[in-house]
């Protein structure tokens, strides 16, 4: 059912060209003008996806003052899941404070691009966007107290300057949901 | 106590990691309650047209003698994952095991509906 490529740590990061839920396209900042940049894929059915998700907000607002924006991406087939419609990610977004855009890939390019597996799948940028670090933000989706840990531990190093010690963990999550 | 045996069925889909997790659980509470674990009814999901044969509103679905572990709450039916919360607050994959050992308690008890 995967129908993507991997994206290799240490690669330049694909494209990225996706309106979010106001219609407002975003794409990746360009070479030098962010000091890290976070993509992850997520979406509104998934309990791993939710689990996780108010620890990457936590993380965006923790490091939003050192330069380092965040990217949200659902690309899950709307037409199977209705609970990642559009309107349910306006939905979403409205309904709760959300410091990053939500960006919808209706036609799951990105995803296929970008080799996303499941949500959430986190995907870590340096400056010059090369992928410095992909996986799961943390060890445990069910232990809130992890914080995000190898995520943080990610731009921590990179914005010291340091290569990225646990440059890839294994992505868990909910399957991509890709259009039949 | 004599203790009757309620059918015991996990339902699961492909697109959902954490179903062999649930069913460890299952199987440890119903040794725990001195029923047979074997006795377990594991049905995979695989189109949506099973999805609405069983009335599967997500994967893991787990019932006790036709009862919800958590009965979902207007979900919809299809192939999805089941967001389940846990008696803390938190969302999780997997139900509370409590409800679990709660509902295998009440149904092999005879049921308090």
């Amino acid at each position: 059912m995967a129908e993507a490529a991997a994206t290799k740590v240490g690669a330049p990061a694909p494209a990225l060209e996706l309106p979010d839920t106001d219609g407002n396209v975003h794409t990746l900042p360009m070479p030098g003008e962010a000091s890290a940049t976070v993509v992850f894929w997520t979406c509104n059915h998934c309990p791993y996806a939710l689990a996780w998700h108010e620890r990457l907000v936590q993380a965006a607002n923790d490091y939003a003052p050192r330069g380092v924006g965040f990217l949200a991406v659902n690309s899950n087939d709307a037409e199977r899941f209705p609970r990642d419609s559009l309107d349910a990610m306006r939905e979403r977004v409205r309904d709760e404070d959300w410091p990053f855009p939500y960006l919808h890939d209706s036609s799951q390019q990105a995803a296929r691009d970008w080799g996303a597996q499941v949500t959430p799948h986190v995907y870590v940028l340096d400056s010059e966007l090369r992928v410095r670090y992909e996986g799961a933000p943390d060890p445990d989706h069910m232990d809130p107290g992890q914080n995000a840990v190898w995520l943080r531990e990610a731009l921590d190093e990179l914005l010291a300057g340091r290569r990225v010690s646990r440059a890839e963990t294994k992505p868990v999550g909910c399957s991509v949901k890709w259009k039949q | 106590m004599a203790r009757g045996s309620p059918t015991v069925e996990l339902l699961w889909w492909e697109g959902c990691p954490g179903w062999e997790r649930a069913l460890e659980i299952v199987r440890e509470e119903m040794s725990a309650l001195g029923l047979d674990p074997g006795a377990i009814d594991v049905r995979e999901i695989r189109t949506g047209e099973d999805a609405e044969r069983e009335g599967f509103a997500g994967s893991p679905t787990i019932r006790v003698g036709g009862r919800d572990v958590q009965p979902p709450d207007g979900e919809p039916i299809g192939l999805t994952c089941r967001v389940y919360r846990l008696r803390d607050g938190r969302i999780s994959p997997l139900p509370d095991r409590a409800d679990v050992r709660d509902t295998l308690s009440k149904e092999t008890e005879g049921g308090d509906d």
